[in-house]
């Protein structure tokens, strides 16, 4: 196969794209430039998409004798990514920009270019696998080390995408055995440190960062009753389940610690209770994706076959997840068609969690896994307390 | 071996450059040393600083030697504007091209950030060419608040050729130093320091057969330079360094070889750009030349540069294809993250950034000849017919995902 590596220029991707070598595919490197001014040098564990990764990734390439390109994308991530990230904090939501990145750019953008300048595949060094069931279909599964495993961000992927998708570090028992392996292969960045937070704010403050981009007001802090007990200077600025920098003037009744329920950016308040109201029973999503086939109707006992427009699935077992190092709790799940309030219907996936969730915001990603399988996913639009009366 | 379309970057060592840097290299010896060695090191550099006067129209004490064009620019643009700038505070502004290469283009947007320097960026025409009107009224309107002028000889993008004589008419009535990039012009099209009324002019020894890490400034004898490095004063107190013997030798044997051939050489390259351009024309209707057309204004043009944009599809795409089929060509000019970057060259000539985004340059040398003109005629209509399929990366991807599908029809 003509196989296209994605080159981010970490340790990850090149072992990746030296098994692709390793394979026997026809391999090309390809660094994505996602910024139009990049950084010179990293920082430790921060940025992304310097000077230096670009050379890193280069100094890989040449490693393996493989050609090196990079190929600028800066304008649709600033659009599909940077954008969509201020967009969904303005709305009060929090989004994950790693998991749109894979969705828009990665696995669109870039896979789009990949195969109409003749390529198969894009490779890249997430800890995920891709197998195929005996009728063709693609699945998506966790990686072999769970503590590394990424199929989290990878939910998002369609089957299409995963068709075209190869992921080598799939059945790699750990993240040291791919140093050792990029050290043994005398790979320089076998020692370079893992990338942590956001790529596009480099220095890791994602709250002064957004305070630059989104017109920030003063409102009110409420709490579960709707009584007022402090002020806020903007409420896109907290994230649900904080309990820091409250700032709350009137104590609570019981005397104890308060934290982040809820945001309300059309009220321009923030919601704050108890922590026990912090527990998520129930989740409703929107923009469900199926990682393979449109399987819920199968699971549910229902032919796949023929369904292009299931109106509602019965009712599955499954476990849910709803951030990338989050552990998967056993929860019930079912797709119901519901009014857009435009007159059209969409999808919804409501989520009831068996084992209750903490600190789940609207605009986070829900995703469904059957064992190491992933079933789907969707975005959170209401994330709620069964123990909270609704405002 | 590839088919290699990109002198411009650089083109391969010429043979009297080669034995001249392999004789040099086996010896030793500081040209600043007093003793034996140091003087047979001085007698090659100095030698070698009158064969590159010689062949550039200048007087040997009017050469500066520089680790290349870059070095020579900033030392061109800075030192000029420093000394001008102490002698006269009035004097801040810098009248630049719109157009020049990143080592004056950089240079002159650093001392607009850091030194106070007032920056004038002058247009070009659609071809890239100067509008000497712009000059002209920038020099009535104020001449007094000028530091120096700076306009390239020859674009490294489009090849478009700067009159640069009217430039320093025009400047000379008012006394103003003007400075010349000359990387790609000198020992492509005929270059005189002397007659061209210069005050100093930058030029590189691997863009004409010489080695990479070599270049000089042609500094007129009266122009005075504040100097950018400081050290043993080497290079009429304006660019310490020990000089590099070997490289400096391999650079003038180049610049000889090259200047002497030009004229025969020239028309030759020029015959095989002529051919490149009908060929791509041909093979790819769509595709548009940038620059001067040189079947309209033959000496408007360097003879070894073809420039084309490719509606529909990313350069980099091209480039990429072109590669895999064995020719190497570029996108405009090389970037240190090889980040391809709409050029601001071509925005400067009225493109849109689409536009711009499909630029290709093909540039001949020395190594060329008709086969390799014949091989990117015939790879390019299916390269460019995969790279308009692959299309703009700017623009949305139209793969279906759980963002973008708003239908229910998938779900």
């Amino acid at each position: 196969m003509r196989v296209l590596a994605a080159m981010s220029g970490g340790v990850d991707s090149a072992v990746a794209a030296a098994r692709a070598v390793d394979a026997g595919h026809d391999v090309v490197g390809v660094h994505l430039a996602l910024s139009r001014m990049p950084g010179t040098l990293r920082t430790g564990s921060r940025g992304c998409c310097t000077v230096e990764d670009s050379n890193d990734a280069w100094r890989a390439c040449d490693k393996l004798g493989i050609p090196y390109y990079v190929w600028d994308f800066s304008e649709r991530f600033k659009e599909d990514v940077v954008q969509d990230f201020i967009d969904e904090y303005a709305a009060g939501r929090t989004p994950n920009p790693c998991m749109r990145c894979n969705e828009r750019i990665k696995f669109a953008a870039l896979l789009e270019k990949a195969i109409a300048l003749g390529f198969d595949a894009v490779c890249t060094g997430h800890y995920a696998k891709v197998v195929q069931d005996g009728n063709g279909n693609m699945e998506l599964h966790r990686a072999a080390d769970w503590a590394k495993d990424q199929s989290y961000v990878l939910g998002v992927l369609t089957h299409e995408q995963l068709r075209h998708s190869m992921f080598p570090l799939a059945d790699t028992p750990s993240k040291a055995e791919v140093r050792a392996e990029a050290e043994r292969r005398g790979l320089s960045v076998a020692k370079k440190p893992d990338s942590h937070d956001i790529c596009f704010i480099p220095d890791g403050d994602t709250a002064g960062w957004l305070a630059e981009k989104i017109q920030m007001s003063t409102g009110d802090i409420v709490d579960e009753s709707g009584a007022k007990v402090g002020e806020h200077p903007g409420a896109n600025a907290f994230t649900v389940g904080q309990r820091r920098g409250l700032k709350l003037g009137t104590p609570a009744a019981d005397g104890k610690p308060r934290f982040v329920l809820e945001i309300r950016p059309k009220e321009n308040k923030v919601v704050v209770g108890p922590q026990a109201l912090l527990a998520i029973d129930e989740i409703r999503g929107i923009k469900l994706s199926w990682a393979g086939e449109p399987i819920p109707q199968a699971l549910a006992g229902i032919p796949a076959a023929g369904l292009a427009e299931p109106a509602m699935s019965e009712t599955f077992d499954c476990h849910a997840q709803v951030r990338a190092h989050g552990d998967p709790v056993p929860a019930r799940a079912r797709v119901e068609m519901t009014d857009d309030g435009g007159g059209s219907l969409r999808a919804e996936l409501l989520v009831t969690l068996i084992e209750p969730l903490r600190g789940v915001s609207p605009g986070q990603t829900v995703v469904l896994y059957q064992g190491t399988r992933v079933l789907g996913q969707a975005t959170i639009d209401t994330a709620r307390s069964l123990a909270r009366p609704a405002l | 071996m590839p088919v290699y379309l990109d002198h411009a970057a650089t083109t391969p060592l010429s043979g009297p450059a080669l034995a001249a840097l392999t004789s040099e290299l086996s010896r030793s010896g500081n040209p600043s040393s007093l003793h034996g060695s140091g003087r047979r090191a001085r007698a090659v550099v100095e030698q070698a600083r009158e064969i590159l006067a010689a062949v550039a129209g200048a007087h040997s004490s009017e050469v500066i030697f520089t680790s290349g064009g870059t070095e020579a620019d900033n030392l061109a643009v800075k030192g000029l504007f420093w000394a001008r700038n102490a002698a006269d505070p009035a004097r801040n502004r810098i009248l630049v091209s719109s157009v020049e290469h990143a080592a004056v283009q950089d240079t002159v947007a650093w001392l607009e950030k850091h030194e106070g320097a007032e920056v004038v960026w002058l247009p070009v025409d659609a071809d890239g060419m100067l509008r000497l009107d712009a000059l002209k009224a920038e020099l009535d309107g104020g001449a007094d608040s000028v530091a120096l002028v700076t306009v390239m000889w020859a674009n490294n993008e489009v090849g478009t050729v700067q009159p640069i004589a009217e430039v320093t008419a025009l400047a000379a009535v008012h006394g103003i130093p003007v400075h010349s990039d000359a990387v790609q012009a000198f020992g492509s099209i005929p270059v005189s320091f002397a007659a061209s009324g210069l005050a100093a002019m930058s030029v590189s020894g691997h863009k004409m057969g010489g080695p990479v890490g070599v270049g000089a400034l042609l500094l007129g004898r009266a122009v005075k330079l504040v100097p950018v490095q400081h050290g043993g004063g080497q290079e009429r107190d304006v660019r310490s360094g020990t000089l590099a013997t070997a490289s400096i030798a391999a650079f003038a044997a180049a610049a000889q070889d090259v200047v002497e051939h030009q004229p025969a050489e020239g028309a030759r390259i020029a015959g095989l750009r002529d051919a490149l351009i009908a060929g791509v024309r041909s093979a790819v209707p769509d595709a548009v030349l940038r620059g001067r057309d040189p079947f309209d204004a033959p000496e408007q043009r360097l003879p070894g540069n073809a420039h084309f944009t490719f509606p529909g599809c990313e350069g980099d795409s091209l480039l990429f294809l072109l590669d895999m089929m064995g020719i190497e060509s570029s996108t405009g000019s090389a970037c240190t993250a090889g980040v391809p970057r709409p050029s601001h060259v071509l925005l400067a000539m009225g493109l849109t950034e689409e536009a711009a985004r499909g630029a290709q340059r093909f540039s001949l040398g020395h190594t060329s000849g008709p086969a390799d003109v014949e091989k990117l005629v015939a790879a390019l209509p299916e390269a460019y017919a995969r790279a308009k399929h692959a299309g703009m990366a700017s623009h949305v991807s139209t793969i279906q995902t759980a963002s973008t599908k708003h239908d229910t029809s998938n779900q």
